[in-house]
């Protein structure tokens, strides 16, 4: 039973960073209606510029944190007008095969940059963690989990009750009808890529301490941020969120008790099985083209 | 059906036999496996031109999903390792013969790639990329892990190759001629009908369905292909350097694939080629880059955003669409006869009977409890407001929504439950209002995918029958002599008319029209009229959804008309119109 519980805690704050990207997803293909396959290597590259600032410059934590966060603010600019706006008025195939293009070029180019020698990033706090009764709560995944819900309120105050907010979502809907209305939607789908990307490196720097920095960590995630997108269903930033937790506890509790170099598989079994079986995931999906 | 090139006909020739048309390509593909068979090369040219080869077979599968279906496959290394693999431990571990190993690490990839993208080919292209993007990633776990197997990270060597290929250089020969066999086949594949289902599919899947194509076995088999070239490449592969490891197969290598296809031009097995020459060598001629790890993938995925955003048709592409623009008008389209249309007459006297048909979108009932019987040989329309539930109705009886409530009988044959390849099999031709045609074929090959319908009587066999029936119907519009045109070069009206010539290629027993004079001029309109008369003087029976009245009243000899998805009246045109309750509808009341 302690095991489970400790377990639990962990699958939750691991899927809280799958949930974190898995949002990041959802808010670019509900603007764009793309899925950005280069969304993990944002987690990536927020997590090598903490590594650049705070360890080989020696900054402080926090400094060197709000510095990678405004550096991805800038790097969602430049992969917008990079990869996405050029390709926006193509079908969905190019602009896919063109994030999937950013996506090598980024974790190759950190790779010729960097080597493959996995890096390591200290966590937030100077305590490690604390026990309470059975389980053992780790600092890090506490602040992750902190982070996650806080974010989650951030979304929903930030896209319910501000102007801003419901202009995303306008456009989002109907991108000429917005534009009729005198939303720049050019300047919407670049707020977007932005925040996405502040997200994504948001994730990729909590989980840092907790995993390696290493140029796989952005595939991998983005993997698993697609998959719980899927559970929850498609596009739907309920359903990123709770996807997201779920995958983490599945496949935490699935390394436990079955196999742990499998580890990384259980996603993808999970994944084919909502595909055959439920394929507009746990909260539906908005289909069909129309004729 | 065609001659030199996979997008536009030439009929000219076509009267003589396929194998004299295509001898040039064989005597190339001799004298190309003589010369690899002769000529003495180093150990270090046989290797690129062994990689060369088998990758380039590799890369014909993702020219048949990509370039051909419009899918995406991103586990093609996957693929290639099955077939790796199962030559490698089939003949290293297991001792058996070689031939029996590649044979049977395809029929494994073939099950693998058709299950795989059974699975996921019903949803979107996102769901197929990460999908195969996890497979790879599943599969390259499995070869590192699964030591019992695959001897994990070691690798298989001892791969042994069969007994009448032993010298690398016969090898060689023997794979050069099986990448022209293989070439051949993926070069002819546009010109047979599961090449043209599967770029009509890559086109518009919803005309493609409508069209008498069943979109997700297409979609399957294009994948299944796909596949099935990546694990014989992979066979071959593993024969060649009789050692493989897993990193040999991992994802990299399958964005390799990708950029190699892209790079030379996704629509064509020369331009995978070209593709993949060029990232074998260039690699090797700049092998300092290869010492700082990553740099390499690095370039190429920033080829990979150049080429999509710069050269979205690869090096082949470029250099071949000029030319077919050239072709296309030299080339004379042959002349056609006169259009017969024999529409079925299994059933009664109505050909379509409609019976409490209701379509609810959640708790709007767009369609709600409509009845219509469309009676055998007559023009029918169907009218009511913007918002009555037209277009939806005849959605549900194409099949591309299915009905909440209600029967639609077409013929004798009860179709409410079938796919919309099924109904037209069972008789029934639709045009869109949005036009819907295959954008990037001719009008010929638009029309042919129409006239190859199941159960279409009208044509006789082979690939001739095909064209001249397409050409009847061109013609029959008025569109004959610009058959070879692409699509992009007719005005609206024109492809309207194309839409149509599709339709009626198919020889349906019941043409649903849906807006049809919808943007049309003046003059348009006229033609249009008379296209319908000359239409319905053959017998077949239409069923008309239009805007402009006096169309409707002109053509139709019976009227139903909807209202907030109701009908609210129906019978002869005239006193249908005249109905206190169509006035007002249309014109509201006092």
């Amino acid at each position: 039973m302690d095991l489970v519980l400790q377990l639990l805690f962990t699958g939750i704050g691991i899927g809280a960073v799958y949930a974190l990207v898995a949002l990041g997803f959802v808010l670019i293909f509900r603007a764009t209606n793309v899925v950005n396959f280069a969304q993990g290597e944002f987690s990536m590259v927020a997590a090598y510029l903490m590594v650049v600032f705070s360890v080989d410059l020696g900054w402080p934590y926090w400094l060197s944190f709000l510095i990678a966060l405004a550096g991805m603010a800038l790097f969602g600019v430049i992969f917008n007008l990079g990869v996405y706006y050029p390709l926006r008025h193509r079908t969905y195939l190019p602009v896919i095969i063109a994030t999937i293009g950013a996506s090598i070029l980024l974790s190759n180019s950190v790779l010729a940059i960097y080597g493959p020698q996995p890096q390591v990033l200290q966590g937030w706090f100077d305590t490690p963690g604390i026990q309470l009764g059975p389980v053992y709560l780790d600092s890090q995944y506490l602040l992750i989990i902190g982070v996650t819900i806080l974010l989650v309120l951030f979304n929903f105050w930030f896209f319910e009750r501000t102007l801003l907010g419901k202009k995303l979502q306008a456009t989002s809907q109907d991108k000429e009808m917005a534009s009729l209305l005198g939303i720049s939607v050019s300047t919407m789908i670049m707020i977007t890529f932005i925040y996405s990307a502040v997200l994504g490196g948001l994730a990729g720097i909590l989980v840092a301490p907790v995993l390696f920095v290493s140029i796989q960590m952005g595939s991998t995630i983005a993997l698993k941020a697609f998959a719980a997108t899927i559970i929850g269903g498609f596009g739907d930033v309920a359903g990123a969120i709770v996807g997201g937790l779920a995958l983490g506890v599945i496949e935490t509790f699935g390394a436990a008790y079955i196999s742990v170099p499998y580890k990384d598989g259980f996603a993808f079994l999970v994944l084919i099985a909502f595909l055959v079986f439920r394929p507009q995931g746990i909260f539906g999906e908005r289909v069909a083209e129309k004729a | 059906m065609s001659a030199s090139d996979n997008m536009i006909p030439a009929p000219a020739v076509r009267s003589k036999p396929l194998i004299i048309r295509h001898l040039p390509y064989f005597i190339g593909a001799a004298a190309l496996v003589a010369l690899a068979a002769g000529m003495q090369f180093d150990g270090y040219i046989l290797n690129i031109l062994l990689q060369a080869t088998t990758f380039s077979i590799a890369v014909f599968g993702l020219s048949v999903v990509l370039g051909l279906c419009g899918q995406i496959n991103l586990a093609q290394a996957a693929f290639f390792g099955f077939g790796a693999y199962a030559v490698g431990l089939g003949t290293a571990d297991l001792h058996l013969n070689f031939w029996l190993c590649l044979v049977g690490g395809c029929a494994i990839t073939l099950v693998a790639g058709a299950v795989l993208g059974m699975s996921t080919l019903r949803l979107g292209g996102h769901y197929l990329a990460m999908v195969t993007i996890s497979f790879q990633q599943i599969v390259t776990l499995v070869m590192i892990n699964a030591i019992w197997l695959t001897h994990g990270p070691d690798g298989v060597a001892n791969i042994r190759r069969p007994e009448l290929f032993q010298s690398s250089q016969s090898y060689l020969a023997f794979c050069v001629a099986m990448l022209a066999i293989v070439g051949y086949l993926v070069w002819h594949l546009p010109d047979t009908k599961l090449g043209r289902a599967m770029r009509a599919v890559r086109d518009n899947e919803l005309a493609a369905g409508v069209n008498g194509i069943d979109v997700f076995r297409t979609k399957v088999s294009a994948f299944g292909l796909c596949a099935l070239l990546g694990g014989l490449a992979g066979g071959l592969f593993a024969g060649g350097f009789a050692y493989v490891s897993p990193d040999q197969f991992s994802f990299a290598e399958s964005i390799q694939f990708l950029t190699m296809s892209l790079l030379g031009g996704v629509a064509s097995p020369i331009g995978s080629v070209i593709g993949t020459g060029l990232l074998i060598l260039i690699p090797e001629w700049l092998r300092f880059l290869k010492s700082v790890p990553g740099l390499y993938l690095a370039i190429y995925g920033l080829s990979v955003i150049l080429i999509i955003r710069f050269m979205p048709d690869g090096i082949w592409g470029f250099v071949s669409d000029a030319f077919t623009r050239w072709r296309a008008h030299t080339n004379a389209p042959p002349v056609a006869g006169a259009l017969l249309l024999r529409p079925a007459t299994t059933g009664g006297d109505i050909v379509l009977e409609v019976t409490g048909l209701s379509k609810h979108f959640g708790g709007l009932k767009a369609v709600d409890g409509v009845d219509i019987a469309v009676k055998r040989g007559s023009v029918h329309a169907l009218i009511g407001p913007n918002g009555s539930g037209k277009t939806t109705t005849l959605n549900v009886l194409s099949g591309l929504y299915k009905a909440t409530a209600g029967k639609i009988v077409l013929d004798g044959t009860d179709i409410t439950s079938m796919a919309p390849h099924q109904r037209t099999a069972a008789g029934l031709g639709r045009t869109f209002q949005n036009i819907r045609l295959f954008r990037s074929m001719t009008a010929l090959e638009n029309v042919e995918i129409g006239a190859e319908r199941p159960g279409n009587t009208m044509i006789g066999k082979g690939d001739d029958a095909l064209t001249e029936r397409a050409m009847e119907a061109l013609t029959f519009v008025g569109l004959g002599n610009r058959a070879n045109e692409l699509i992009s070069s007719f005005s609206y009206g024109h492809q309207r008319l194309i839409e149509i010539a599709r339709a009626l290629a198919s020889n349906p027993t019941l043409l649903l029209l849906d807006e049809p004079a919808a943007g049309l001029n003046s003059t348009e309109k006229l033609e249009l009229h008379e296209l319908l008369k000359r239409i319905a003087a053959q017998g077949l029976t239409i069923l008309i959804i239009d805007h402009d009245m006096t169309l409707v009243s002109e053509a139709a000899q019976h009227i139903t008309v909807l209202n907030f998805g109701r009908r609210i009246a129906d019978g002869e045109s005239m006193a249908v119109l005249r109905h206190p309750d169509v006035v007002s509808a249309y014109l509201g009341s006092e």
